[in-house]
């Protein structure tokens, strides 16, 4: 075992400890990782590195390239996702163009809102050490149950969107109960149940759009009613502001309280916490696992729902065949946000706000750039391998380890 | 073989688990090193046996400076281990297990099992360590098995023979066996280094005492010194051995088993129609070798397993088959056998940990909110009475040394209104210092009128506590007895023989 130096750095002391850091350092390994594949995959940066031993001007030149090709890449994916400083300054200065300067950040925080929800949902299930890979389906249940009660009834507003969003609980309650009650009564395997039960909803939000009263009148396509005016969740500052961000980040501040509130200060749990950390314990502190396994896919599903229809609600307005399929599939993109952020509250908000940075960055830059949005999702992939691995991570950095926190992960192995 | 360790120095990070340790084993001696759990016994034996390399000093045999870099050096050059844990096949034969790793062959690499058993007979003969070569290992009882691991390490022409911890499974009249060996390998001149903390043992056999506590090594002791001195060393302060107790003044009936029959996870009865009762101001301890369905009697009580057939109650309530939930609420506080594993959660707090089985009591919440103020005044309440070891009450309990891991457990169910205390195991792993602290305290619930039922393996914590003693045996029990009982007596029970009553 080597000698632990008496000398290091202040730096290195002040934040060894803290997974904060790891997570900080793991990001810009991730971008690091980012400006290899940009290099590598964008033609001009390629042909300037071709050339690097034509003429003395050659490897001068090819830095050149690469470095304004990376840094154009990322200055449009921080300007497109958080704000651009010259706008800014001009709506300061002048009082104009506000809407232009905040439409970046009011982006992320739309992307951001459902993607909390779902990842709280994900995180307390993790918690109580239970793996809910179906919060994509109980989100899209969630979606369908909204989207019949914000389209067949009609209500005065006060009575609508609160029904319509109770009803994309609701919804996500019913596909998180199938595997939670399958769990804990037969022992199935909540992950093999889950992650089934998605294709399931898939189907059924395919049925519900093609053959039922939610389709759209004279459609022959997979596309449903608008959802009516009040059961929207409206635009926080005014449909003339031009800002997408609407009421469903309120709906997610409150779920981060209450999800704070739930962890670490109610008694269910307090048992969830104890069933995820030692289920032998559990049992023999008296906290029944079948009631545990149910109620957190019973609230991990509810989670799961209000997300979908937040989404809904707040960003599509129309259900289609397209929601939640594929790369807007929040709920699998939950399960990352969930980890990153260690599975607590204020983690997965920090997560999903550079979750969605990254996606709404990386759409702007591919507009002004042409490097595809791809490139995004390689960068979110890297950052959660590297948080998955702080071992790597503090190597790299020379970040003091601790023996104790050096092999911890958010999760255990589903085997177990 | 003589062994001399000069300034061994082990260290784990910042941890340093041996210290300049000195040793000398002379051939043909037995010496015993003694010290209390934690303090780097295991760590010295694996830096010798070749698992570990040390960070300084050296070490030598007969003389000469010797470094292993791993076990099967050491084993080449005469050094055979014997560990706590046997490390044989159970399913292969008493010769299989022996030749295991250096197999006698014939022809296309075929074992050849005439040549195994005969050196297996050769080797028993002239240790005179007798058994049957073609015995299935799980099939003997566990000190045949232990017999077997001597037999394998003599095979391999074992010089100096490393005994870890060789008695914690043993009933008494296999100990004595093991001594009896200990003492003829020694006269045929084997050096033999004996591992230990139990003080009766150390004085029965040693010719040399060293005593080593927190890694370093204190001092060396004769096998004469009284125990009283011994523990001390070992310790670095005076403890008492002896628990005193009030006059038994036993009251009514808090616990009621009658004809209890438990399956183990295989299937098999554990517990085969077991009857014992426990009253109000007495401690009934059961005794027996492990595995005798002790753990399964007491998760029956504990309602962590079924209950195929018989009644439990408690104060005349009947809890057969109840959740853990209805028997904690019944009044039964249990102090399970592995309590990291059932015990403890331990990546929480320690306040957490002492309100585990309790978490909705009043005042630790209200209406399905926890009330951290009164959780942490709980904690630091019972911290100070209970002497619990801690830096503070939020310090994740995983920080704490098994003695106070203990200490956090029987303080959390002593803390509740109880009728009936059941302790598994209560001192296993601990130090003396925290075996007596815990003693007192189970002494403590019973003059104050609770009913008591301990399980231990420990003959002499048995002989301490107990107002009475069941002894079980193959899922039975084969006898009450009286705390006043020899040991030889109760010893033939735990082998199972005969049957009496007190």
């Amino acid at each position: 075992m080597p000698e632990s130096t008496p000398r290091r750095s202040i730096w290195a002391r002040v934040t060894g400890q803290s997974p904060f850091v790891v997570t900080v350092f793991a990001l810009v390994l991730g971008l690091v990782f980012g400006a290899i594949v940009i290099i590598t995959t964008t033609a001009p940066v390629l042909d300037a590195w071709r050339g690097f031993f034509h003429s003395w001007g050659a490897p001068g030149h090819a830095l050149k390239v690469t470095a304004d090709n990376v840094g154009a890449a990322y200055r449009i994916m921080f300007t497109g996702s958080v704000f651009s400083p010259a706008t800014l300054w001009h709506a300061i200065t002048t009082g104009q163009g506000w809407s232009n300067a905040l439409t970046p950040i009011s982006e992320t925080l739309t992307y951001a809102t459902p993607l909390t929800i779902a990842s709280i949902g994900v995180g307390i299930a993790f918690q109580a050490g239970i793996f809910n890979i179906g919060a994509n389906g109980q989100a899209m249940m969630g979606g369908i149950a909204g989207a019949y009660v914000g389209t067949l009834i009609h209500l005065p507003m006060a009575l609508h969107l609160p029904v319509t969003m109770l009803a994309g609980i609701a919804g996500g309650v019913l596909a998180g109960s199938v595997p939670g009650l399958l769990k804990a009564y037969t022992g199935a395997h909540e992950v093999i149940v889950t992650l089934m039960f998605n294709y399931v909803v898939s189907a059924i939000l395919l049925y519900t759009l093609l053959s039922t009263a939610l389709q759209a009148p004279g459609q022959q396509n997979d596309i449903a009613r608008t959802l009516d005016p009040s059961a929207q969740l409206a635009p926080l500052f005014g449909v003339s502001s031009g800002l997408r961000v609407n009421y469903g980040l309120v709906i997610a501040v409150l779920v981060v309280l209450f999800a704070w509130w739930f962890l670490e200060r109610s008694s269910l749990g307090f048992d969830f916490r104890v069933t995820g950390a030692n289920p032998q314990a559990a049992r023999a502190s008296g906290i029944n696992a079948k009631a545990v396994i149910i109620l957190v896919f019973a609230i991990s599903g509810g989670l799961a729902g209000l997300a979908g229809v937040t989404e809904l609600a707040g960003f599509y307005k129309t259900l289609d065949g397209g929601f939640l399929v594929g790369n807007a599939g929040i709920g699998f993109t939950a399960i990352t946000v969930s980890l990153l952020g260690r599975n607590r509250p204020v983690g997965i908000v920090w997560a999903s706000l550079l979750f969605a940075a990254l996606g709404v960055g990386g759409r702007a830059m591919q507009a002004a750039t042409g490097i595809p949005l791809d490139l995004a999702t390689v960068i979110q992939s890297a950052v959660v391998l590297f948080v998955a691995t702080p071992v790597l991570v503090k190597e790299i950095f020379r970040l003091r380890t601790s023996p104790t926190t050096a092999l911890q992960l958010a999760t255990k192995g589903w085997g177990s | 073989m003589r062994l001399e360790l000069r300034g061994i120095t082990k260290r784990f990070g910042t941890f340093t688990a041996n210290h300049q340790i000195d040793l000398v084993v002379e051939p043909g001696q037995i010496h015993c090193l003694l010290g209390e759990n934690g303090a780097g016994k295991s760590t010295l034996m694996n830096v010798i046996f070749g698992l570990l390399q040390s960070d300084e000093g050296e070490m030598l045999i007969d003389g000469v400076v010797t470094r292993f870099a791993n076990s099967g050096e050491a084993v080449r050059r005469g050094i055979g281990m014997v560990h706590q844990h046997f490390m044989l096949v159970p399913v292969f034969s008493v010769a299989e297990n022996v030749v295991l790793g250096f197999e006698p062959t014939k022809s296309f690499n075929r074992l050849d099992h005439q040549r195994a058993r005969e050196e297996i007979r050769s080797v028993s003969q002239t240790f005179n360590l007798e058994v049957d070569p073609d015995a299935i290992v799980e099939e003997l009882p566990v000190g045949l098995q232990q017999r077997v691991e001597i037999l394998k390490a003599l095979s391999h022409d074992a010089e100096l023979l490393i005994l870890d911890e060789p008695t914690a499974v043993l009933t008494p009249q296999e100990i004595d066996a093991l001594m009896a060996i200990m003492r003829s390998l020694a006269a045929s001149g084997k050096s033999i280094l004996f591992i230990t903390h139990k003080l009766k043992e150390v004085k029965a056999i040693a010719d040399v005492i060293t005593v080593i506590r927190q890694g370093e090594v204190v001092g060396t002791a004769q096998a004469s010194d009284s125990e009283a001195e011994l523990a001390s060393m070992m310790v670095g302060r005076s403890v008492s051995l002896t628990v005193d107790k009030a006059a038994l003044t036993p009251g009514e009936e808090v616990l009621a088993i009658t004809d209890l029959v438990v399956r183990d996870d295989r299937g098999l009865p554990a517990v085969n129609g077991v009857s014992l009762s426990v009253r109000a101001g007495e401690i009934v301890a059961l005794a027996g070798v492990q595995g005798n369905g002790q753990t399964e009697l007491v998760e029956a009580i504990a309602g962590m397993r079924p209950v195929e057939s018989g009644t439990i109650s408690v104060r005349g309530v009947d809890i057969t088959n109840h959740t853990p939930r209805q028997v904690l609420d019944a009044g039964v506080g249990h102090v399970p056998e592995d309590r990291q594993l059932h015990g403890l959660v331990l990546s929480m707090s320690v306040a957490d940990n002492l309100v585990l089985n309790t978490p909705r009591r009043a005042p630790f919440a209200r209406r399905g909110s926890r009330n951290l103020a009164a959780v942490n005044e709980n904690a630091q309440s019972l911290v100070q009475r209970f002497d619990i070891r801690t830096t503070s009450t939020q310090a994740l309990v995983s920080s704490l040394s098994g003695g106070n891991q203990q200490k956090v457990i029987v303080a959390r169910e002593l803390s509740r209104p109880l009728s009936l205390f059941v302790a598994s195991q209560p001192t296993r792993g601990l130090d003396v210092g925290s075996i007596e602290y815990v003693h007192r305290q189970i002494v403590n619930q019973r003059d104050e009128g609770l009913g008591v039922l301990i399980v231990s393996s420990e003959l002499d914590e048995v002989l301490a506590l107990g107002d009475r003693i069941a002894v079980m045996h193959a899922g039975r029990i084969s006898g009450v007895v009286a705390p006043t009982t020899s040991r030889e007596t109760i010893g033939l029970l735990m082998a199972g023989a005969g049957a009496t009553d007190a």
